[in-house]
């Protein structure tokens, strides 16, 4: 199953421990993370579901194109990273 | 009086005391984050802050018990937004999604729980349950002319001012920066600008007394006397002493009519507050002296208050939730864009500088007593 990371800064403000669950698109995955801490849901999107402004989500190294349906494809092995953009300060 | 203050800064939030010896900053929390404004209601006796956290999104906390300590509960969420969105006037489209909980006010007394947030991009949202959960007031956003409204100092526009009528829980008055003021009387089923005689110099000659384009930066009424409201608006002050249907220009008040913030007397609708600045273009006080200007006669004349505020390259600016009033009408607090926080106890005639440096300060709020 992929695995699923998080900024240590959102560590701050809801739990978000470093997950693995199925899921074969950043939106899939995501949801499943999110299925299981609702919460972290509107730290990450916004809620029409896209990624927030200033933050960023790689998969195995590659920045995601599809920012608002989730929609790049992941493998069993992938690993994910949910981050802040610098641009947001 | 009220012993309390509750400041908001972009770096946490901080509860400012008065003890025997004077006032002190006693506690700070959420401190490193973004504290956009803050409420106390009176009715149940709950604290709300709303937190931007930039990178993750608004959120919106509530406290039990004065402060110590802190639930994050629900935001303002937008509907999602329909493929065939109709555009704003200019051909651009708006995200449907929070920025800033930019107006945050408890409904009326018959209402416990009730709670109404402005927000940018624009939304109108009510909350019956204590801020757990929130619903946009459709009405107001699919109006045909809040496609018109635009961002003043933003992206996009926010709503900044939400007044209930204590004689009145469905009746709500809101401002809007820019998009004018508008009009329920009917708990927000329909909605009527009021922006009658406000005039924006900003626009094209012609169009400069359109009411759903006006900046009113904050719009404030007498809680005893509720037809009588200030506003501070992008271009001066106005009054209105009809419950908002017109609006009066006041075009002297001391060193400057530009500035964010007024405060009203809670018992005089005649005494308001303000805080100039040289204009728009230059925000900052005129020849870098702090001044608060205060009227007692309806805007006729003004007194400019200067002792105890620095009167030396002072480039602070007060934003429109940032002048606060209490129940006595004695006490008034304003907090600066420097850090800057002042207190009177006499009405503006002097003030005390509580501290020098404090975080970038965007609001002030006197912690209300049951009356």
């Amino acid at each position: 199953m992929p695995t699923v990371h998080f900024t240590a800064n959102l560590q701050r403000h809801v739990a978000c421990p470093t997950t693995t669950v199925e899921g074969a698109t950043v939106g899939e995955v995501l949801a499943a993370v999110f299925d299981q801490n609702p919460r972290l849901r509107g730290y990450v999107l916004d809620e029409q579901g896209a990624v927030r402004k200033h933050m960023n989500v790689f998969v195995d190294g590659q920045q995601i194109r599809d920012r608002v349906g989730l929609g790049d494809a992941v493998t069993p092995a992938s690993e994910i990273y949910v981050i802040q953009a610098l641009s947001g300060g | 009086m009220n012993d309390t203050l509750l400041v908001s800064t972009r770096k946490g939030l901080f509860e400012v005391r008065h003890h025997a010896s004077g006032w002190s900053v006693d506690r700070a929390s959420f401190i490193g984050d973004n504290v956009t404004l803050a409420l106390t209601d009176v009715r149940d006796g709950s604290w709300y802050a709303a937190i931007d956290h930039g990178h993750f999104g608004a959120k919106l906390h509530r406290s039990e018990d004065d402060g110590a300590s802190w639930v994050e509960v629900g935001v303002p969420e937008y509907p999602p937004k329909p493929k065939d969105e109709d555009l704003q006037a200019d051909g651009r489209s708006i995200p449907w999604a929070l920025q800033v909980i930019w107006a945050l006010e408890p409904g009326g007394a018959d209402r416990p729980g009730e709670l109404w947030a402005g927000t940018i991009p624009g939304g109108l949202f009510r909350s019956r349950d204590r801020g757990e959960t929130w619903e946009l007031v459709e009405s107001l956003w699919r109006h045909p002319e809040r496609r018109r409204w635009f961002g003043g100092g933003a992206d996009y526009p926010g709503i900044h001012s939400v007044l209930v009528d204590p004689r009145d829980s469905a009746r709500v008055l809101v401002g809007v920066s820019c998009g004018g003021v508008w009009e329920t009387t009917d708990d927000g089923e329909t909605w009527t600008v009021r922006a009658e005689g406000m005039r924006a110099n900003f626009m094209p000659p012609d169009q400069a007394g359109d009411p759903v384009i006006q900046d009113p930066h904050r719009v404030v009424a007498c809680p005893v006397d509720f037809d009588r409201l200030w506003a501070q608006h992008h271009c001066g002050i106005w009054r209105s002493e009809d419950g908002a249907r017109t609006w009066v220009e006041v075009e002297e008040a001391g060193p400057s009519t530009f500035g964010f913030a007024v405060a009203v007397h809670p018992r005089d609708p005649d005494t308001a507050y303000f805080v100039p600045g040289i204009s728009d273009q230059r925000r900052v006080p005129v020849d870098g002296r702090m001044v608060v200007t205060r009227t007692r006669d309806g805007g006729r004349s003004f007194d400019v208050l200067r002792k105890g505020l620095p009167q030396d390259h002072a480039y602070d600016i007060v934003y429109r939730h940032a002048l606060d009033i209490d129940q006595s009408g004695q006490r008034l607090a304003l907090g600066s864009t420097t850090g800057n926080l002042w207190i009177t106890e006499d009405a503006g005639d002097s003030f005390v500088n509580i501290s020098a440096h404090l975080p970038p300060i965007y609001a002030v709020h006197f912690v209300p007593t049951r009356c």
